[in-house]
């Protein structure tokens, strides 16, 4: 006697939260069954194994209908077939798009292509994710990049709306999208230490300020031409950036800058007298990888050169976070006493962004 | 008489993209209504179309409207090449044509195509104008409400049951016809559908004629079947029960809660005889067009002078036992002549109803049933209108003897159904005898019964159980002694019956499913033979499948039976018997025996241990038994009841019957003669095998609990959450060695598989019932059996419903502490409120809410769901370019008080779907039905030679009945409906052949569509007239108080 078709229809569409995990993580029907077997539902059910796997089966089964509809998650609102409560297919949605951290930090800030793609044999083996759940990760990064590459407005929201994602998920999303768009080097070693929360933090601040979008940020026009690629790091503010190399190219400005910044913290710092001695070095590496933001090649090694130039150089020296924090407050305020100095709003928006991310990526 | 059919082309959307350079479609629409079609703009370049067409108009006959479906056939169009076709959609027009049902037909159907399935969804208006009110029932039979329930539905009242309408047509089937050769599958699976859409719509109205000539006004009980024949045809038959309803005009009369009645409720009676002219003329008219039918219409006026010579040709299948106390007397015998002149009159004095009204059933006798095994005759002639008409009128004549034998002039709760294998067809016919109370069938009788029975009114709770038969002339021997309830009749030890339980009955315990499954193998065999061999095999199964229901019935410690349904299923190499029934304790009846085991060679020692063992074994799943049903009847002493018995001896006798072909009729006396029915002898493996098998039914899990009928027995404080479901499952036997015992084993295994897994897939709903379970079997192919399973799940209360009525007290007050405050809060309260009054965790109460009132903000939904609502909102915002979204302070906060005003304010229309409940069940707990908006009727075929790439056969089956259940929803969503009730998948005829890659499914389901309103929802909007559209009483709800 063998089992030639074996199903379960309902009017309500039964989702089991359970095989609904194992089924995202990629698991085939016979290692699900196993797993959940393992879990010990047998025993509370009374069920047999081959109960079980009829069960798997079917969810997998309706999970595989329904994945057509999750790639278009508006779909899953308005189609017919399934029944779902609301609460479900939010469920549903969000269950879907999750990603594991460890496998965003493999691909964020690469290019979402077919080449990156074949690479997800060596990162399943190296994360120990399974390769369908790589390839449906990989996919999802890939098709709300498609969705929102070309779009006007805030990043966020048409994520949210294309996609019906919850706030915090559409945020990674964006930042995602953000990373793959500029191809920020994220890989190196020097960077293993970095989770994706601090990646994250770092483009949802400079998609806030560095941005296209950011340009015109009076929320009072909504049809400016100004208001759309999120995506695209503000080309003339790059080019601005130059600007700012007179603080370090000019000596007085330099030495000007370290006395204010060095007045306002003695005393106040523990690590003053390195601090103090590193100054100019801190200096010309925040001034200069502003300065070389022009080139694309540079841009994708910001983070690089962020932790190389300032992170390291503090943590080996034991600053403690309180003491970063103090000296790039201070540094970057200083400048606005420096009367030669005539880039004020440029260092801002510079600044601004750099020192909340510096902050963020300053930790072990 | 004309009337006029308008159709409007709104939108469609999710179209398939039909151009593969473009991604896109250019679609436009069909629409046919007979012979006249009309055609919507090519809309360019869109999978989203907005055609808005202007109103497409059909000036036809009503006859023409009753029976003709609304063909609508979405196009992609192709400038050099012929256009493809992308799908269409049915729309049965009749719930257009009741005076009182829907008024308008409107919403997004499914576009379906038999060979790629559903493909996107097309806005449709359909509404009828009916010219000429006064005649215009003359010549059609427009205005027959038809229902599926198989009781008096919810808001009407039955003022007579008239009785029995039946009718059949036949065609050829296209799928045999010559030209199927040379047309695509898809363009054959349409006219499959199109013509049984046709037929269904032709039998309804004649049957709708029958019932205005009966000079009713609706049928109740309606069941619509195909037979596919092959080669030889195709025929769609009807049962149903005439009746005279009457809209119930104050709802308040049975749910005090409901203070005001709405305005819908106090329409028009529906009593109005619509034609006060046919039953004088006869039935002349609806011969016009009979090219199909078999059936003499006047069937049900014909005298039926041979029913009582039959009695001593045609033997009986009696399944009850009992006989009537003397004292009985004179009230019984007045009952007798009334009900005998009011049903003497109808040649079948049947009824396809399952519950009564109060009072309606005086006695029951037992179930009777027919069989007969018929050869389709090769050469179908559709002039010579004999043969299936004739082959149903002989076995009803044999249910109708059966029925006299036992005492009883009624047969209740009758169905029919047939098994087709080749060329050989199985017609069964089942029902239960019954002595019914007069005054619901006749017209003029009805006040004067009425007091009389007001007066005589003892009998009620145990009435029904009483014999109707003679004691001294038992039809068969049997085991009686005084009703254990009023001591004054003689009741039978158990009691078989296909009704569901009565209302009044008092039952002790809960109840169970109790299932009788059996195989047997059969020679291959062609035509005669093959019947004849089959006739034989028919009495032993009956026989075995008796024994078995009766051996399970008391290892369950219960007595009598309801919902019995025995289905003999034919297939080329085998004959299944799977019997179904719920079993419970009737209060009235004796407390059943327990089970004995015999040795057949008692002097072997060893052999003696094992018998012993197994006593044990029997005795002791007895004990458990009762203890999981709760059954503990209140010990009485046999001297109270002592009377003189006539038989002490518990025996059983089973006649049955079949006729075969060629009319020779056998007869089978297979009583058990002299042995103790209950003495389970042990002389062979078999037997053996018997035993083990009935040990080896395992309960379902703590928590649930199943039966067949529409409530379980013993439950009464349901909950709301409900959850209708089909299961099906096919197994491939191994065809090596293949006995009767392995195929009994197989089998059972099947079945208990089955059920084990639907108690698995539904262990979060528990504690819960599955009702109204229904199993089909079917043997697609040799060495294929087929079980397919629909039921509903349904939760309630473990705690006493003492509780309900509390709940209902405190939800008052907190309805009238709401009443102050201001109105933007008072949604938020009346969620909470009936938050707290449904014991519910939130998320089962998440489909409630949306179900009812998603107009009502989700202060209580999750997270998720309301951001999903928040981003709605937002993208209506951005698209209508007013904000530009800076929102994080919404985002931080998305149930903050900032958008809620918003939130409540969108039209659902824009949000998910509406919520379309399904159940097999006439009513839908903790809710009213407050309207009937007409029969679903629905026949689908599915067709793939992709059958690998969708899934297999699995894959391809679960997504189209998905398919099946979006399509009913999305009719009834459109009649403005939130509910089927009495939904019945009748046919899900399934082939395949992997190595062609190919599979084809037929399905076929009915209901009726309905609007219900919650009872919770019902006090609250009590000053507002419950919207017959879900949607929009969600949005106008809040307003309301």
């Amino acid at each position: 006697m063998t089992s030639e078709l074996d199903i379960f229809v309902g009017n309500t569409t039964l989702i089991d939260e359970d095989v609904y995990r194992l089924w995202l993580d990629g698991y085939s029907v016979t290692d699900a069954v196993a797993l959940r077997v393992r879990s010990g539902i047998l025993e509370q059910t009374g069920a047999t194994a081959a109960v079980l796997q009829s069960d798997t089966m079917d969810h997998y089964r309706t999970f595989h209908m329904l994945e057509r509809l999750l790639h278009a998650p508006p779909k899953l609102l308005h189609q017919l077939i399934f029944q779902i409560p609301p609460s479900r297919q939010a469920l549903l949605i969000e269950r879907y798009y999750a990603f594991d951290e460890a496998f965003v930090r493999e691909v964020l800030g690469k290019k979402l292509s077919k080449g990156t793609k074949k690479d997800l044999d060596d990162i399943s083996t190296k994360t120990g994710i399974t390769l369908k759940s790589c390839r449906r990760q990989f996919d999802n990064f890939k098709r709300v990049f498609k969705v929102v590459e070309e779009m006007r407005g805030s990043l966020v929201d048409n994520i949210q709306q294309h996609f019906l994602l919850s706030d915090r998920l559409a945020r990674d999303y964006a930042a995602i999208v953000f990373f793959a768009n500029n191809r920020f080097e994220t890989g190196k070693k020097k960077l293993q230490y970095l989770s994706f929360g601090d990646f994250a933090f770092c483009a949802e601040l400079m998609i806030q300020n560095w941005t296209l979008g950011a340009v015109g940020e009076a929320p009072t026009v909504p049809d400016s031409q100004m208001d759309d690629m999120d995506m695209d790091l503000d080309k003339e503010f790059l080019q601005d950036l130059k600007e700012l190399k007179v603080l370090v190219a000019d000596k007085d400005l330099l030495d000007l800058h370290k006395s204010l910044v060095c007045t306002a913290l003695r005393g106040k710092l523990g690590v003053f007298s390195e601090m103090e001695a590193n100054f100019k070095n801190l200096s010309r590496g925040l001034v200069n990888v502003a300065a070389k933001l022009t080139h694309n090649k540079d841009v994708r090694d910001l983070f690089v050169d962020l932790v190389e130039k300032f992170v390291e150089p503090c943590r080996s020296d034991h600053w403690p976070l309180s003491d970063v924090r103090f000296f790039l407050n201070q540094y970057s305020a200083s400048v606005h006493s420096l009367d030669g100095f005539r880039h004020q709003t440029l260092w801002d928006r510079y600044m601004g962004t750099l020192r909340g991310c510096l902050l963020r990526l300053y930790h072990d | 008489m004309p009337g006029k059919l308008k159709v409007k082309i709104v939108a469609g959307r999710h179209l398939p993209v039909m151009d593969r350079a473009s991604d896109l479609t250019d679609a436009f629409v069909e629409v046919k209504f007979g012979n006249t079609t009309f055609k919507t703009d090519v809309y360019l370049k869109s999978l989203n179309p907005q055609w808005n067409s202007e109103w497409f108009k059909f000036e036809v006959d009503d006859e023409d409207l009753q029976d003709e479906p609304l063909q609508i056939t979405v196009l992609d169009h192709d400038t050099y090449s012929a256009n493809d076709a992308i799908g269409k959609v049915y729309i049965d027009i009749d719930p257009l044509l009741y005076s009182e049902a829907a008024t308008v037909i409107s919403g997004w159907f499914p576009i379906y195509d038999t060979i790629h399935g559903i493909r996107g969804e097309i806005n449709v208006v359909v509404k009828v104008d009916l010219f000429n009110d006064l005649n215009r029932f003359r010549q059609s039979s427009c205005g027959v409400k038809f229902f599926c329930t198989t009781s008096i539905p919810k808001c009407y009242r039955a003022v007579i049951i008239h009785g029995f309408v039946e009718e059949l047509v036949v065609n050829e089937d296209p799928e045999y016809q010559w030209i199927d050769r040379i047309r695509t599958p898809r363009a054959s699976n349409e006219a499959r559908q199109r013509l049984i859409s046709l037929m269904s719509g032709e039998l309804q109205r004649k049957i709708g004629l029958k019932v205005l000539e009966m000079r009713g006004n609706a049928v109740v009980g309606y069941l619509q079947c195909f037979d596919l024949e092959g080669e030889s045809g195709l025929v769609v038959r009807a049962i149903g029960t005439a009746c005279t309803l009457d809209k119930l005009s104050s709802p308040a009369a049975f749910l005090p809660a409901c203070n005001s009645p709405s305005k819908e409720m106090k329409e028009i009676p529906f009593n109005e005889d619509p034609n006060p002219n046919t039953h004088s003329s006869g039935p002349s008219t609806p011969l016009k067009n009979q090219t199909y039918s078999f059936s003499p219409s006047k069937s049900y006026s014909r005298q039926s002078s041979s029913s009582d010579t039959d009695l001593s040709l045609t033997p009986k299948t009696g399944m009850g036992s009992g006989s009537a106390g003397k004292e009985g007397g004179p009230f019984k015998a007045l009952l007798r002549q009334q009900t005998q002149s009011a049903l003497e009159q109808r040649e079948f004095p049947f009824f396809t109803l399952t519950a009564f009204p109060p009072g309606f059933l005086v006695h029951v006798g037992g179930v009777v049933s027919a069989r007969s095994v018929k050869l389709l005759d090769r050469i179908h002639n559709p002039d010579e209108p004999e043969t299936r008409d004739a082959w149903w009128a002989e076995i009803r004549q044999e249910i109708k003897s059966h029925a006299k034998a036992l005492g009883c002039h009624a047969v209740v709760g009758y169905s029919e159904s047939t098994s087709i294998c080749e060329e050989v067809c199985i017609l069964s016919a089942s029902g239960t005898a019954a002595v019914l109370n007069p005054r619901f069938l006749q017209d003029g009788t009805v006040e004067g019964c009425l007091e009389q029975r007001l007066e005589e009114n003892l009998p009620t709770r145990c009435g029904f159980c009483h014999i109707p038969y003679d004691e001294l002339n038992m039809p068969f021997p049997a085991h009686l002694t005084y009703c254990y309830n009023c001591r004054k009749q003689k009741v039978p030890d158990v009691l078989f019956t296909t009704i569901d339980l009565p209302t009044d009955a008092t039952v002790i315990g809960k109840g169970c499913l109790i299932q009788a499954r059996l195989c047997r193998l059969k020679k291959k065999a062609q035509a005669e033979a093959n019947a004849t061999a089959i006739s034989n095999l028919l009495p032993f199964m009956e026989y075995e499948v008796h024994t078995q229901l009766m051996n399970k019935l008391k290892l369950k410690g219960m007595n009598a039976l309801f919902g019995l349904r025995i289905q003999i299923t034919v297939g080329e190499n085998m004959l299944m018997g799977l019997a179904s029934a719920t079993g419970v304790y009737l209060a009235a009846l004796p407390t059943p025996g327990g089970i004995q085991i015999a040795g057949k060679t008692p002097n072997d020692g060893s052999y003696e241990q094992h018998i012993s063992h197994m006593q044990k074994k029997i005795n002791d799943t007895i004990a458990k038994n009762k203890e999981l049903y709760e059954i503990s009847p209140p010990e009485i002493s046999e001297e109270i009841i002592g009377s003189p018995i006539p038989e002490p001896r518990q025996r059983s006798r089973l006649l049955r019957s079949q006729s075969e072909s060629s009319d020779e009729v056998t007869e089978l006396d297979l009583s058990h003669g002299k042995k103790d029915a209950f003495v389970l002898e042990i002389d062979d493996t078999d037997a053996m095998e018997d035993v083990h098998s009935l040990l080896t039914d395992v309960p379902p899990p703590s928590g649930f609990y199943s039966c067949n009928t529409e409530i379980m027995p013993g439950i009464n404080n349901w909950t709301s959450e409900i959850q209708m479901f089909t299961s099906v499952r096919v197994i491939r036997l191994s065809s090596l060695n293949l006995t009767n015992q392995a195929l009994n084993k197989n089998f059972n295994d099947l079945c208990e598989n089955l059920l084990k897994s639907l108690y698995f897939k539904l262990r979060s709903m528990i504690p819960c019932c599955l009702c109204h379970v229904n199993f089909t079997v079917s043997l697609p192919e040799d060495e294929l059996i087929q079980v397919t399973v629909t039921a509903v799940a349904i939760t309630f209360d473990k705690n006493q419903a003492l509780q309900t009525t509390k709940t209902h007290v405190e939800k008052s007050l907190q309805r009238a502490s709401t009443d102050n405050e201001e109105l933007l809060q008072f949604p938020l309260e009346l969620c909470s409120d009936s938050l707290s009054s449904h014991p519910l965790p939130p998320a089962k109460e998440h489909l409630e809410s949306a179900s009812s009132n998603s107009g009502i903000p989700a202060a209580q939904r999750d997270r998720c769901s309301s951001w999903i609502e928040l981003i709605k909102l937002k993208a209506q915002t951005i698209r209508r370019g007013s904000i530009k979204t800076t929102v994080t302070v919404e985002k931080a906060s998305p149930v903050g008080d900032g958008n809620f005003r918003n939130r409540s304010a969108p039209p659902c229309a824009n949000s998910t779907v509406g919520v379309v409940k399904m159940t097999p069940l006439s009513f839908i707990p903790g809710a009213k039905i407050t309207k009937y908006l007409g029969i679903i009727n629905m026949f689908f075929i599915r067709e793939t030679t992709s059958l690998r790439e969708e899934g297999g056969v699995s894959g391809f089956l679960h997504a189209f009945i998905a398919e099946v259940f979006a399509m009913v929803r999305a009719h009834v969503a459109a009649l403005g409906g939130n509910a089927v009730v009495s939904y019945i998948m009748k046919q899900c005829v399934f082939m395949e052949n992997p190595n062609k890659n190919q599979a084809q499914c037929l399905i076929n389901v009915s209901g009726d569509a309905v609007v219900f309103v919650r009872e919770s929802d019902l006090e609250v909007v009590s000053t507002q007239q419950p919207t017959a559209n879900c949607q929009s009483s969600c949005t106008e709800g809040e307003v309301t108080t």
